[in-house]
C-alpha cells in the first residue's frame, strides 16, 4: 500500500496527533508521504515519525485552514502519489476534510480507530464507539481507504530519517473558496486540550471561577491542559472549548485528574478513553470514584495545593 | 427559508451499552431511544430561524419503522413534515447518500444536523453530504445566523473558535450553544400526530463499511484510595505504578 498522511500544524508546530497518524501509516503501509499545509521547521519530526517524503503546500491561499480547498488538495495528492490509504488524526479540521475526500476519491472510511488493521480476512479496524463505551471491529471495503485515528491510541515512532520535502502546488478552484474565515479566536500558548497527554479538570466543587488558580498551578506544574465540567462552562466560569463531556470535548490523555466533579454519566462519556483517572472529591459517594483508578476523598482546597507541592518535590 | 434537519435515533446517553447475537447486534433491551443530542441542537436552531423569518422545516431520518416515535417528537418540537428513509443506517456513506438524494431536488436553503451521532461518533455525514451536493459543509458549528443569502457562523476549533461567512445553501454539523434544546408542548405533541410523515425506499447505494463484531472495554478495577495527608504516596503511584507523570 502507498499511504498519505495529513499532517496538521498548530501555530507552525506539527501536532502530536498528526505524528501519531504518520507512524500509524508507516506501520500499515511502510512507504508514507505526508502532506503539510503551511510553513514549519518540524519537517524532520515528520520524517522521524515515518514519512519518507513530504508534500509541502506553501500557496498563501491555502495557509489558513479551509475545509473544501484542503479536501480538493488532499484528493489531488492521493491521485498524484497513487495513495490507496489516507491516515489522519481526529480533529475539528480533519473530520470535515476527510469526509469530503472520501467522496472525491471513492474511499471507505473509519473514524476513531484505536488499533492497527487486521488484514487476516479482509481489512478490519477497531473503532471506538458509544463515546468510548464500546468498540466496533469494522471491515473497510474497496481499493481506497481513509483511517482517522483516535488521539493517544498509537505510539509515535522516532527512528525515521530526514524526509524529502517536495513543493506541492495543488490546483485551486474558486468554488472551494466561497467560505470566508473572518476571524480566529484562539487561546495562545496553552496546551490544546484535545491533544493533551495530561488533563486537569475542575467542576462545580470549586465554587467559582476565582478559585481556578490552584487548578492552573497544578496543570502548569504537570505540563497539563485544563478542562472543566459542563455546568462550569454553562455558568461561564470557563470557556466552552474547555468543556469535557458528551457534548463537549472528548479527551484521551494518559492521566485525567478530576477535581470537584461528581462524575455524571455525560461527563464520563468525555473521559472514559483516558488511560488513568484520578478523582479528588470530598464526597466519598461521588459516582466518579467508580470510574477512577486513583482517588482522594478530601477537600479540593486542601488536597490540590498539597498535591502540587508533592509533584514539585518529586520533580526536584 | 426551507430547512432540512437530519436526525439520528440513538440510545439515551445514560444507557447501558450491551450487545447480543454473538456481539453482532446492539442490545435494545430496556434502552430508551432519543433524538441525537447534537441533532436536537440543530433542530432547535432551525425552529428559531423559522420563528424569525418564516419558511418550513423538514425532518429526515434514515431508519427502520421503530424510529417513528423519535421522528414524531421532532415534529412536536416544530418541524412541519418528515421523511423516513426505510433502511438501517449501515454507515456514514450510506446515510449521506440517502440524505443527498432527498436534498438534491428539495430546494433546501440549509441542511442541518448534529456534529456527530452519539452511537458511532464518526462526525462524517455532513461533510459527505456537502461533497455529494457540491455545496459547502461546516462543522462543528456553535452559532449560526442568516442575513439574506449569506450565513454567519462560528465553528469550534481546538482551543478556540473560527468565525466564517458563507453563501446558502450549505450543510452544517451543529453543537451547543447554537440553541437551547426545546421541549415539545401539548399543542406540539397533538399536532405532530397529524403532520405528514413520508416513508421512502432507500437508494440502491451500498455501504462501504460493515461491523463484524462489537466489543466492550475490559472491566475497570477498583479505585485505589490515597489518604489526603499522603500526597507523596499519590505522586509515587502516578510516577512508578501508572508511569504517567
Amino acid at each position: 500500500m502507498a499511504a498519505l498522511a495529513f499532517v496538521e500544524l498548530d501555530e507552525g508546530k506539527v501536532k502530536k496527533s498528526s505524528l501519531e497518524a504518520v507512524s500509524y501509516a508507516h506501520a500499515v503501509a511502510g512507504d508514507v508521504t505526508a502532506i503539510v499545509f503551511g510553513k514549519t521547521d518540524d519537517m524532520d519530526e515528520v520524517g522521524k515519525a515515518g514519512a519518507s517524503k513530504v508534500l509541502s503546500v506553501t500557496d498563501d491561499k491555502l495557509s489558513a485552514p479551509n475545509i473544501m480547498a484542503y479536501a480538493s488538495a488532499i484528493a489531488e495528492a492521493m491521485n498524484q502519489e497513487g495513495s490507496d490509504l489516507l491516515v489522519l488524526a481526529k480533529s475539528s479540521l480533519g473530520d470535515p476534510v476527510s469526509a469530503r475526500v472520501s467522496i472525491k476519491v471513492d474511499a471507505s472510511l473509519a473514524s476513531n480507530v484505536t488499533d492497527l488493521p487486521d488484514t487476516s480476512g479482509g481489512y478490519s479496524v477497531k473503532k471506538s464507539i458509544y463515546t468510548g463505551k464500546a468498540f466496533a471491529n469494522t471491515n473497510l471495503e474497496g481499493d481506497k481507504k481513509i483511517i482517522i485515528i483516535k488521539k493517544n491510541a498509537i505510539a509515535i515512532k522516532e527512528d525515521g530519517g530526514s524526509p524529502e520535502v517536495v513543493d506541492f502546488a495543488p490546483a485551486t478552484n474558486d468554488s472551494d473558496f466561497t467560505v470566508k474565515t473572518t476571524k480566529v479566536e484562539k487561546a495562545e500558548g496553552d496546551i490544546l486540550l484535545p491533544e493533551a497527554d495530561l488533563v486537569v479538570s475542575g467542576g462545580r466543587g470549586l465554587k467559582g471561577p476565582e478559585n481556578w488558580g490552584m487548578i492552573e498551578e497544578l496543570a502548569k506544574t504537570l505540563g497539563a491542559a485544563t478542562g472543566c465540567s459542563k455546568p462550569v462552562s454553562d455558568m461561564d466560569w470557563r470557556p466552552h472549548h474547555e468543556h469535557v463531556g458528551q457534548t463537549g470535548i472528548k479527551v484521551s490523555p494518559s492521566l485525567y485528574i478530576a477535581i470537584g466533579i461528581s462524575g455524571a454519566i455525560q461527563h464520563l462519556a468525555g473521559v472514559n478513553s483516558s488511560k488513568y483517572i484520578l478523582v479528588i472529591n470530598k464526597d466519598p459517594e461521588a459516582p466518579f470514584f467508580k470510574a477512577a483508578d486513583y482517588g482522594v476523598v478530601g477537600d479540593a482546597f486542601d488536597v490540590v495545593p498539597k498535591l502540587t507541592e508533592a509533584i514539585k518535590k518529586a520533580q526536584g | 427559508m426551507k430547512i432540512l434537519v437530519c436526525i439520528t435515533h440513538v440510545p439515551d446517553t445514560t444507557s447501558r451499552i450491551a450487545f447480543t447475537d454473538g456481539d453482532t447486534k446492539f442490545d435494545k433491551n430496556g434502552v430508551q431511544f432519543i433524538i441525537g443530542p447534537y441533532d436536537d441542537y440543530a433542530l432547535a436552531r432551525a425552529v428559531e430561524l423559522k420563528e424569525q423569518s418564516g419558511g418550513s422545516i423538514t425532518v429526515l431520518n434514515v431508519g427502520e419503522a421503530e424510529t417513528e416515535p423519535t421522528i414524531r417528537k421532532a415534529l412536536a418540537i416544530g418541524a412541519d413534515d418528515a421523511i423516513r428513509i426505510n433502511a438501517f443506517p449501515e454507515d456514514a456513506l450510506f446515510v449521506a447518500k440517502q440524505i443527498a438524494a432527498v436534498a438534491k431536488d428539495g430546494g433546501f436553503d440549509l441542511i442541518l444536523m448534529g456534529r456527530e451521532s452519539i452511537d458511532f461518533n464518526g462526525g462524517q455525514v455532513h461533510g459527505m453530504v456537502g461533497e455529494l451536493l457540491g455545496i459547502p459543509s461546516v462543522s462543528p458549528v456553535m452559532t449560526l445566523d442568516i442575513d439574506g443569502d449569506t450565513a454567519k457562523i462560528s465553528r469550534e476549533i481546538e482551543g478556540g473558535k473560527e468565525y466564517m461567512e458563507l453563501p446558502l445553501p450549505f450543510v452544517a454539523g451543529c453543537q451547543e450553544p447554537i440553541a437551547e434544546w426545546k421541549i415539545p408542548n401539548m399543542r406540539g405533541i397533538m399536532s405532530a400526530r397529524t403532520k405528514p410523515l413520508e416513508v421512502k425506499d432507500p437508494t440502491g447505494d451500498a455501504p462501504k463499511t460493515k461491523v463484524s463484531k462489537f466489543e466492550l472495554p475490559p472491566a475497570k478495577g477498583d479505585v485505589k484510595l490515597v489518604d489526603p495527608d499522603n500526597m507523596d504516596e499519590l505522586v509515587n503511584l502516578l510516577k512508578n505504578e501508572a508511569k504517567v507523570i
